[in-house]
Order: structure tokens, then sequence, then C-alpha cells
């Protein structure tokens, strides 16, 4: 008999399993953390007496049979999935795993440009060639969008032989594209559509909230639970649909996922599932209330946009995700980095991102509405203290990127160190990000021009974080010997 | 029968008042919210099971948070309190006849309720025809104020629930902006005593010294609160607690108070070399 969303086989499991005070002669070393009391005193000795290896009561997630399994599919049953898989290495690995399943050497995927550095690492891992579509720029916001149907068209019909096509949804701003279209026009032309849903898990619970993948007939998608989800960091999901073979995925995911799964990432996964399915609802419309208020309460204040859905245009911006908490700061004069780390560095205040134009707050179900007074307050200390008149400093993010060769080939072929400025012409053999949002700049493979290389500088001036390079300060790039 | 009221002052160090019963206990959308008598100290209230007033010691406290700064700044007339439900610090301000208008902001209408029915010592000037009271965030209150008040006192909970964002930079920055060119701002400012009420004492006094040109710390021994030793936030934006001490003026009035006195407020601003110390290294 199926069971209850109201159970969690891989928590019960556990608790069975501290019960029977299983004498340890296997790993992990600290034993229960007894080997390690400075690790326990500080993380709780329940925490480090649950940090345990697969065993037979426990199941193994290599090669789930019990508990593992049964979690999974109840899972699967509560984001309305034909399969779930628990992934521990991250949303990262679940992507890498989404890819790796769909596309193979040489074949097509298209992607929007804005696509985490994962789906760019998955892509040097399986040698396929990138089709980018520009999500088109928001002007005033300075921010990536969706993809307009259109260039979704465009590029299916330019690249009939494309194996995909992955979709974010949403972007880390909230921007969801059409997928229920998207997911129409690929598999009329026999293509998989991809969702990366890493800031998506609560559109599986929401009210009113856009479109998830499954929901919207994609092939897989996957999902931070870590995120809104409410699970460990670095737990994730990996979800499919019935097209797809579930022996199939485990082999992709078998191939770089560890063979010692921690338990508290699991049960993390197992507990978040159940609070999702059996309260989910009634949380997202909390979080939705609050982020609803603190865009009210930020647009009283005078010069910042906490944007939503009136940027909905039916296209570029098919939906948006309510609950992100995105501010645009430029008509207060400064950049969004600038108030992210003003809000660190004066009030305490740590916010997810903070870009050219933008910062992001991240809200979820462990919110207080006294934090949220703080962060409006502390965003009306800001312009107060240190607010001007806008700076012209908007630039379009976005920069066509020239594929020269495959990510694959770019990685692994010989290479040169040049400085930064010499650069332009060459194709370049790392990554680029300007992080957050952490959005490739460049990617191994593409020819670097001018404007890129400007706007690199233009980002380190403004004090973004840019990393990838093998030069931690990016005052020198690797290129590709001779191309 | 043994019957205790018992708060944890550390993970160490326990303060016990025997009670003879409780006369109130209830939960709020914000806190536990408790009403006891006991011999020793009358009725108290607390919050979260944290002491917040006794009626033998509240003179102490509402003495020291209002005529401190009555006595220094020369035009009152606009005053705003935040938290205070108990009403001490509103039955002391009612005493100054220039007092045009105080506004009120306290989070929780349970405790007002509670205190006015179980705490009449303190909750018996709510009624006063200057007062209005807001149902609402302090700090979400004085976000809204720009150039408004005379005296601004925050007469908040420990910075440990409700309480917390009264003790941030944002919030003192909001007081500023809510404050006249000449406001002044007084702060329950925690004990430097204890490890982890001194901690909160020193945030809070980097905060008010990152936001307002005078920032001066006073004392107050308060037998029921952590340590009995208690430290008051004066902040200006112009008048020195001791320079511009007019105690003529205020001796004058004729205000009788218990522990408040011109001579004991020009004490009160000379504190313990450690706890100079303490303020200095966040200077």
């Amino acid at each position: 008999m199926p069971r209850s969303q109201e159970s969690a086989p891989i928590y019960e499991a556990l608790l069975e399993f501290e019960k029977k005070r299983v004498v340890p002669f296997d790993v992990p070393g600290h034993k229960r953390g007894r080997g390690n009391p400075e690790l326990a005193a500080f993380l709780g000795a329940r925490c480090v007496a649950m940090d345990v290896n697969s065993m037979k009561p426990l199941d193994n997630l290599c090669h789930p049979t019990s508990v593992i399994r049964e979690a999974a599919a109840l899972a699967a049953d509560a984001f309305g999935a034909a399969h779930a898989f628990f992934m521990v290495g991250g949303t990262t690995s679940a992507v890498q795993a989404m890819v790796l399943s769909a596309v193979k050497q040489g074949e097509k995927i298209i992607l929007p440009r804005n696509v985490h550095r994962s789906v760019m690492g998955a892509l040097v891992l399986c040698g396929a060639i990138p089709v980018y579509v520009d999500p088109l720029c928001d002007e005033r916001l300075g921010i990536p969008l969706g993809m307009r149907l259109k260039d979704v068209e465009k590029a299916m019909e330019q690249h009939p032989d494309a194996k995909a096509v992955l979709v974010n949804n949403p972007t880390y701003y909230g921007v969801c594209s059409d997928l229920v279209s998207i997911v129409r026009m690929a598999h009329a032309r026999g293509m998989l559509c991809l969702a990366d849903e890493a800031h998506g898990t609560h559109f599986y619970f929401g009210e009113g909230l856009p479109v998830s993948a499954m929901a919207a007939g994609a092939d897989m998608a996957a999902v931070s639970m870590h995120k809104s989800g409410g699970s460990l960091t670095q737990s994730s999901l990996l979800l499919a649909g019935p097209t797809m073979q579930e022996g199939q995925i485990s082999r992709f995911i078998n191939l770089t996922q560890t063979t010692s799964a921690s338990y508290l990432l699991l049960s993390s996964l197992d507990i978040s599932r159940r609070n999702l399915a059996l309260r989910g609802r009634e949380t997202f419309r909390q979080v939705v209330k609050m982020a609803e208020y603190a865009r009210g309460e930020i647009n009283t204040i005078g010069g910042y946009y906490a944007f939503s859905r009136e940027l909905v245009n039916g296209d570029s911006v098919f939906d948006f995700d309510l609950t992100k908490l995105a501010v645009n700061t430029l008509d207060i004069g400064l950049a969004g980095i600038e108030v992210y780390d003003l809000l660190r560095d004066d009030y305490d205040i740590q916010i997810e991102f903070g870009d050219l134009g933008n910062i992001l707050a991240y809200l979820s179900v462990g919110d207080r509405p006294r934090d949220i007074e703080r962060l409006v307050s502390a965003l009306a200390e800001i312009r107060r203290r240190f607010g001007g008149a806008r700076s012209g400093r908007i630039r379009q993010e976005y920069i066509e990127p020239d594929v020269a060769v495959s990510p694959q080939q770019a990685f692994y072929s010989d290479k040169q160190t040049l400085p930064l400025r010499d650069t332009v012409g060459y194709v370049c053999g790392e990554f680029v990000m300007c992080y957050p949002p952490g959005i490739p700049i460049l990617a191994p493979g593409e020819r670097i021009t001018r404007e890129i290389l400007d706007y690199i500088l233009y980002a380190k001036e403004k004090g973004c974080s840019l990393t990838g390079p093998e030069d931690p300060d990016v005052n020198h790039l690797n290129v590709l010997k001779g191309a | 029968m043994e019957f205790w009221f018992s708060e944890n002052h550390t993970e160490n160090v326990q303060f016990s008042i025997r009670v003879d019963r409780q006369l109130y206990s209830g939960q709020s959308e914000f806190q536990r919210i408790d009403v006891f008598e006991s011999p020793e100290f009358g009725r108290f209230l607390t919050l979260d099971g944290y002491m917040m007033l006794t009626e033998k010691d509240e003179f102490i406290y509402h003495e020291m948070i209002t005529h401190v700064p009555m006595a220094v700044h020369p035009h009152v007339k606009k005053v705003l309190v935040i938290g205070a439900g108990d009403g001490g610090v509103i039955r002391e301000l009612t005493r100054y006849p220039e007092i045009e208008q105080i506004d009120m902001a306290e989070i929780d209408p349970l405790v007002v309720e509670v205190c006015r029915k179980y705490l009449p010592q303190t909750a018996c000037r709510f009624d006063d025809p200057r007062l209005t009271i807001y149902y609402e965030d302090g700090l979400r209150f004085v976000r809204a104020c720009d150039n408004i008040y005379d005296l601004i006192i925050v007469d908040s909970t420990d910075p440990f629930g409700p309480g917390e964002g009264l003790f941030t930079r944002e919030f003192y920055g909001n007081c500023f902006k809510a404050l006249k060119e000449d406001g002044i701002l007084i702060n329950q400012h925690e004990s430097p005593f204890y490890a982890a009420d001194a901690a909160a004492c020193q945030r809070a006094h980097k905060n008010i010294v990152g936001t307002f040109p005078v920032s001066r710390v006073y004392q107050a021994h308060i037998p029921t609160y952590p340590s009995g030793h208690w430290l008051f936030g004066f902040a200006s934006k112009k008048y020195h607690p001791l320079k511009d001490l007019d105690d003529v003026r205020w001796n004058m009035r004729g205000i009788s108070c218990r522990y408040y006195t011109t001579t004991l407020h020009k004490g009160a601003f000379y504190i313990p070399a450690y706890v100079e110390e303490l303020l200095k290294n966040v200077e």
C-alpha cells in the first residue's frame, strides 16, 4: 500500500535505528560523535549521532530499494512527477544529471544565456553544444528576463536537430517564460524540455504562483529543496516525467554522486517534503503576504523600486514569482551591490545578492514580520544616508555570446595566459562569472569581444565578485592557443 | 507551599521572588504575558518570563528614563514613546503640562489591556487626552516620521524577542530622522555586567554612536533587573546631558520624585571604569 504524505520513511527509519543503539563498526569514524567531542558539542549530539552510513534498515541512495525508494516515491507524488531522485550534491548535481540524461557529445541543447553555471559545467562534462537564446533585458532594471516564444521557435527552427531545450523556471529574479508553450513546441519537434527550478520549489505548493515544470509537462526538473523548500543546504531533487526511464537517469546520477550519501541531507529532504505536502500551501501564502507587504513598504520609501507582476508582458515575462523580493536601487543613486554591502556591513542584514542595479532578498518559511521591518527600515536609512540622484549607471547585462568551439573542447584545449586587456579576439578557455548571481559573462569556447572586456572591467570596478578564472583577481585570462 | 517566580539572569545565575498568587497569564500574538503578586515586590509583570517591572522598584526606571531628558531639553512639546505598554513612562510624562502631544507605539495591545487591569500603579494615565496609542511595530512607526518629535523614549524589552528591532542601527537612524534638529533619544540600554547583556549593551551603543553626534550613557540601580546595575542611553542632536542640564528650571517645577534629583542626574553619567572601557571599545 502506498504510504501517505504524512509519513516520512527515511526520518522514521532513522528514529527506529536510533532506538536500537547499534554498535558501530562501520564508517563514519567519529562513531556517533564520540570520536569528535568538539564537533558533537558544536553541532549537537543528535545531529552527529544521525550522521550514519548506508545500511540495510536505512537503504542506499545508489541503489534504493526500501526507505529511500519509498521516500522518493512520496516526493514524486507530492511534486506530481513520475520519478523523483534525492540529490546530495546540491542542485548543481541535479542539473548535471538532468543535462547528461538528455544530451550527449555533439548534440545540441537550446538554453537561455542566463543559465546557471551548473548547466555550463554539465556541457563541459557531456560535450553537448549550446544554442543560446537571448533572454531579453529589461532596460530600466537591467535584469535578464525569460525567453520569448518566437526566439525559442527561431532557435528550434535553425537547429531542428537539437535534442532538448532548457528553461529557467523562474530566473533568480523570479521571471518565468511561457513554459507550457515551450514544452508543447519542444515535444512537437521531438525535443525534451528540461527545467532549472533551483528557485521554484514553491511553485509545486503555492497558490497563484507560476506553473511548475511537472504541471507544465516538462520532462525533467532540477528542484532546489534547500532554497524555498526548507531542507538542508546541498540537498536537492531531480524530478522526471513519465516519458523518462528511471534506470537511465540513475545511471547518470551515479556517475558523479557520492556512495556515502549524508543521512542528514536525506532526512532533511524527507521531512521537508512532508512539510510542503502537508502545509506548503499555507506556508507560501504567508511568504507571498510578507513579500507583498515588503514591496508596498519599500515602494513608499521613495527611490527604490520593488518590482512585481506589473512586469508581466505575456512573453519575455510570462509570469512573475511573487515570493521573490527584488528591488531596483538605481534611482537612489546606488548600485545594488553597494546596497547589498551596506546592508551587511552597517545593518547586519545579509541578503541573497546585489548586482549592478538590483538587490534580491530571499524570503521563505523561516522569515518573521519583524525581520521584514528591519530590512525595510534599513533600506530607508540607506537612502537617507547615502542616497543621491539617479546615476546613469544602468548597463545592459546581456552580451550575445559568440560560441567558437564547444565548451568541452575549449575546456580541454591547450591554453595560454594573457593579460585581460590583450584578450580581445581570442577564444576564452574558462568561465568568467559575475557573482552573485552567478551568470556567465564568458564560457569556455566563446570569443572575447571588446564589449565583453569592457563589461568585465566595469563589473570589477563596481565591486562585483568575479569568479571562474584561474587568476582570482581576473587580471589575466586563459585563452585557447592560436584560436 | 513554595511558590516562586524564577528568572535566569545567566545560564548559571537565577533570581527568584516568592509569589503569593498569579493574577494573569496569557499568550498574545507576540509574547507570553504574566502578572504575579508577591509579598516583597508587590505586583510584577513579566514578558516571556523576563521581569519587566515590579510595583516596588518601577519608579527608579520610569523616573530615570523620563526626567533626565526633560531636565535637559528646554521645550519638549511632542514626545514619542516606543514600547511602554505598562504605562510607567506615560505616567511620568503627563506630569509635564507643557507637553502637548504624546504618541505611543506599542506592538502588543494585550500588554496595555493587562496592565490597565492589573497594574494601575503604572497604567494610570492612559486616558490622558494628549496621548494617542498606536498598536504597531515601533520600527515601522518611526520609519514614517520625519522631523516631528522633540523627544523619543525607547522603553523596549530585551533585544532577544519582539524588541530586537529596537536595538538596531536602522531603528536609531529612523529615530534620528523622526526627531527635530534639537531632539533627544533615550533608550533602555541593558546592563553592562553579565556577558550576554554587556554584548547587547555594546551593540546598542555602537549603533547609536554611529548615528547621533552626542551619545552618552547613564546608570541607575534597579534591584530586579539582572545584576541590578542598569544603563540608559542619552543620544541627541544638540544638547549635552550635563552641560545643558538646567537644574534650576527643573527644580522650579516642583515635581517630586523618589529616585531622580538633579544632583543624581549629574552623578548618573559618571559610570564605572569597566563600563567606560566597554563602551569606548565600540566608539
